[in-house]
Formats: C-alpha cells, structure tokens, sequence
C-alpha cells in the first residue's frame, strides 16, 4: 500500500499550489538591507545627510529623477520599505516535529475560526455572569447606546487583519456574534473586545464648518458663499437688512437673466427660507451659460445663508437639494456613435 | 529509545484506563439512551440491549469494553507523540469539544470540513504537512445527518479512527467505534473528560520515561 501523504515527489506540477508569490524571510531579509542601502546612495546623490533621510524626502527626490505623467499613482516608479510593498505572508505553520502551532490548524481557516471561538467564549462568560446577577436580583436596565459613531470592520479589513480569505457568509456570521455580544444587557463587560472591531464614523454633518457671519463698515451683517455648477464658477455675497435688491457682475438682476426660469432658481433658497424680501446679494459670475450661471449662484447664496439660520434649517436646506452641489457635466462623444448616446442610423443592409 | 517505545505494547493496559470510568458514571451520564425505533442502524443492532417504548437502550457491558479499547489505543497514540484531531459537527458541543483539544495540546475540527482536508493536504495546506495520526469522532454524523466525509477519507489515507456511534449512525468504517448517546451534555462532558485524562496521563507517563531514560 502506498502511503499517498509522504509521496513529495508526485507534487511536481504544484506550483500554483502554494498560492500567491511566496516571500521567504531571508528574501524579505535581503530586501529590507538593499532598500536601506539605496536610501543612503540616493541622500548621497541629492546631496542631503543619508541619516536624516526621511519617505517623504525618498518619495521627492524618486519623483524629481524620474518624472512620469501616468494617471495613475501606483503606477509611477516609487521606492518603499519592503514591508509596505510585499504583502504579509502567513510563515509555516508547524514545527519541526510536523505539529502544527494552532489547535484549529486542520479547519484550514484556523485564524477565523479561532476568532469565532474566542468571541463565543466571551458570549458564554457574559451569559454566565448574567446569570449570577439575575439570581442576586441585579440585573442591570439596558441604556439604548447610540450607534451612530461607529461601524463594523468591512469584510476586506478583517480579511486584513485575519490574513485569510472570508467568505460573505462567514463574515456575516461573525458580524452577528459580535451584535448579539453588544445586545446583551451585561455585554458592557467586553466592550474593550467589540472595540477592536469597530471604527469610528464621524457624523456627516459635523464635518461642514459653518462659518460666522461677519460685519462690514456700516454695521450690516454679510456672509460669503461660493457655488459652481457645469462649467460656471459663481461668488455670492448676501447682506442683512436688505429689500431684496441681487446685482450680478456689477448688473441688475432682471438686466442680466431676463428669462424668468433662471430669476426662479436665484430666488429659490430665499423662497425656501422665507427671507425674501429680507436680504441683498452681490454676486459674481464666469463661464458656463444661462442656465448652468443660474445654478451657479444659487448654490453660493444658499451656503452664504447657512450663516444667517439655525441648524435645522441647514438640515432642512440640505435635504432639499439646495446645498448639494450638482454633479452632471456634459458627457464626452464616444467614437463609432454620433454624440454621447446616438449612434448612427442602422441600416438594415 | 526501542525500549521506550515497544514496553507499553507488552501490556494489555498499560496506562490503566479502566478506573477513568465505571458503569454507573456511564448510566448517570445517559449513555446507555439512544434514538427512537425507526432510526435504527441495521449495523448498531449487535450493539442495542433492547427497546423500551420505542426508545432503544444501547448494552452499557459492550460499551464498557469498546470504551477500554479505545481509551486504550488513544492513550498509545498520545504516548508515542502521534497528533490526534477531534471531530464533532454537533453545534451545541463545538465549543467543548475545541476547548478540550486545546487543553490537552492536540487539535479540533468543529466546522464545515473542506472536502480535500485529508486527501488534498499537500495542496490545500502546502508540501510537508504531517496529516493526523488519529481522529475521533465525537459524533459521526453530520449536520444533514449522513456518516461524516472524513470517516471515509481516513479509511482511504489509513489513518485510524475512534468514534462514538449512536442507534442512527454507520459504525462500519470506524476502527474502533464506542456505541453511546452523542445527543445529551452530560453524554459529551463525559467523552470530553474521558480523553482529556486519558491524553494527558500517556503524554505525562511519556515524559516521565523520558526523564527515566535520560539519568540513566
């Protein structure tokens, strides 16, 4: 009987096999030595001192000898550490002997499943302390906690952190868990735990800076905002304590934009906020045409009114589409069609 | 070293597991309880003492010896440094039976089990791995109830095999089978302990002799 399991010297056509491109230590090794030793050579050549020679210099002295224009960042020559540029490799596994390290290495998943059970011992120990605490009467009210601020780890970070391939039901599963841990009343105790897996979201609206209003020589309260849309860049300048006057390019309103359509999209934000008859605007504006200057201004003097009005107004304003800026541009014309869209009349033969 | 090696063989039951376990341990545990009538394996039938209300009852004397046999042979397996995998893909017990192979030092396979494990290891894992030496089985069924994938896989890599077989499963290809109940706790806290202790003494009993042998 042959033993199939020490017969080494049938694998012969494996070499796809092992997977992605094995990096030894030692070649991993080498490369770190040969990275070190060209930093030095090319603080050398810029004429800088080779120990004060940070990345950043690296990455503007590669960019100044080898100019490229290509698009695309990954695709220009760059010089890094090895460990940024050779992913990490899991090393072997067992030892000497042929014992593998891991007790679940035979699962072949060892690090996810390994997580699993670590993440349902900590289950069962809330369980059982929940346990204790009911029969103490003890047992603590759940505060709804805001989740707001916080995500799970996507599939592709934990894949990053596990170094194995997940499948999405796998992942799933462990999101799961890890909600079910976080509902527990008692599940307080292993919060340091479900930390590791989430990341903190800062809110949307927090980001946007409103600015304050500011105060011109004669007392009058005024705010800027800026708009485009298309090809038009517009700067809007709304004054407090106005009778609804708007100049553009130094131009009457009804002198610059006689349709009516485009005077409606000016006086849109101020309709919106009941304030029309209560503010004046300077504005300027260049490129684009008719309709796209039109668009142009109304987004700056809705963001130059976001200064003048409460936060739950903002809010209403941003839901009604007034600060959104408007991304549709002109779509190129593709060869083998007539525009953008058409193409040519078919003909049958 | 030969010495070391072939002095256990002499015995009949050299790490002396008969007192890990006595009947009344296995009748306080449930063993003896298995599935109803029309579950029944037609091969378990040597190994049913009766039925009683359609529930069969498996013969605890017959089990006794089985279990002595192969507490016996895994104790040997441990003594000689062999790697022993346990395997159950009943969920409520995953958890066990991965907590008791980490104890002991050996390894666990709880989940779906990937269909070249045994038979493709040289590609799924890499050149050089050492495949198990010994499964056991803690329950052989699974999740579908059908006879595991890996009992058969062992039987084509040679690899023997322990298992605990209840009235519903097929004891055929198990080298050495335990006819008992793999449905209740206390049934599997059982087996649990009993492999724990039976490992940890032959792994102890290994180190002693080396010990032995070294001083002198």
């Amino acid at each position: 009987l042959r033993l199939m399991y020490t017969a080494t010297a049938m694998q012969s056509k494996n070499v796809g096999a092992s997977g992605a491109e094995k990096y030894t230590e030692a070649f991993i090794k080498k490369q770190i030595e040969e990275f070190n030793l060209g930093k030095r050579h090319l603080a050398n050549m810029m004429g800088e001192d080779p120990e004060t020679f940070t990345q950043e210099d690296i990455d503007r002295a590669i960019a100044y000898l080898f100019p490229s224009g290509l698009f695309d960042k990954q695709a220009r020559p760059m010089m890094k550490h090895p460990t940024e540029i050779f992913p990490e490799q899991r090393k072997i596994q067992w030892g000497e002997d042929g014992r593998p390290f891991h007790f679940l290495f035979y699962t072949g998943k060892q690090s996810y499943y390994s997580l699993m059970h670590e993440t349902y011992e900590k289950l069962l120990n809330v369980q059982k302390y929940q346990d204790q605490l009911t029969a103490q009467d003890h047992l603590p009210q759940k505060e709804k906690r805001n989740l707001v601020g916080s995500r799970w780890l996507t599939k592709i970070e934990l894949e990053e952190m596990l170094l194995e391939k997940l499948s999405d039901d796998e992942y799933s599963r462990f999101i799961q868990l890890l909600q079910k841990l976080m509902m527990l009343p008692c599940g307080d105790i292993e919060e340091k735990y479900i930390k590791k897996f989430s990341k903190e979201v800062p809110v949307q609206l927090q980001k946007v800076v409103i600015e304050p209003l500011k105060y011109d020589e004669r007392g009058v309260a005024f705010s800027t905002g800026e708009g485009t849309r298309k090809t038009a860049r517009a700067t809007a300048v709304v004054y407090d304590n106005g009778t609804g006057k708007i100049t553009v390019n130094g131009i009457d309103v009804l002198h610059y934009f006689p349709v009516l359509q485009d005077r409606e999209q000016l006086l849109f934000p101020f309709q919106f906020l009941d304030r029309v008859g209560k503010h004046d605007m300077v504005c300027t504006v260049s490129g684009g045409g008719r309709s796209a200057q039109a668009g142009a201004i109304r987004l700056a003097s809705a963001k130059a009114l976001r200064s003048f009005v409460t936060e739950k107004e903002v809010e209403f304003m941003r839901q009604a589409g007034l600060l959104t800026f408007d991304p549709r541009v002109k779509e190129r014309k593709k060869p083998g069609q007539e525009g953008a869209r058409r193409k040519f009349t078919w003909k049958k033969r | 070293d030969d010495k070391l090696l072939s002095e256990p063989l002499s015995h009949p039951d050299f790490f002396n597991v008969k007192e890990l376990f006595s009947l009344k341990d296995l009748f306080d545990a449930r063993v003896h309880l298995g599935h109803k009538k029309g579950c029944r394996h037609r091969f378990m039938e040597p190994y049913i003492f009766g039925c009683r209300l359609d529930q069969d009852i498996i013969d605890l004397d017959q089990t006794m010896q089985h279990l002595q046999l192969a507490l016996n042979f895994t104790a040997h397996i441990a003594y000689r440094k062999g790697i022993i995998l346990f395997i159950s893909r009943k969920r409520q017990f995953c958890h066990l039976v991965e907590s008791t192979a980490r104890e002991c030092g050996e390894y666990a396979h709880t989940r779906y089990w990937q269909g070249g494990l045994l038979t493709n290891a040289h590609v799924q894992f890499g050149s050089g791995v050492r495949l198990p030496d010994l499964l056991i089985f803690l329950s052989s069924l699974n999740n579908v109830f059908e006879p595991h994938v890996a009992i058969r896989d062992a039987a084509k890599m040679n690899i023997p095999t322990v298992g605990v077989v209840d009235t519903n499963c097929n004891p055929c290809l198990i080298t050495y089978p335990i006819p008992g109940n793999d449905d209740s706790p206390t049934a599997m806290e059982l087996y649990c302990k009993l492999f724990r202790m039976t490992i940890i003494r032959a792994k102890d009993k290994r180190q002693q002799s080396e010990v032995f042998n070294e001083l002198r």
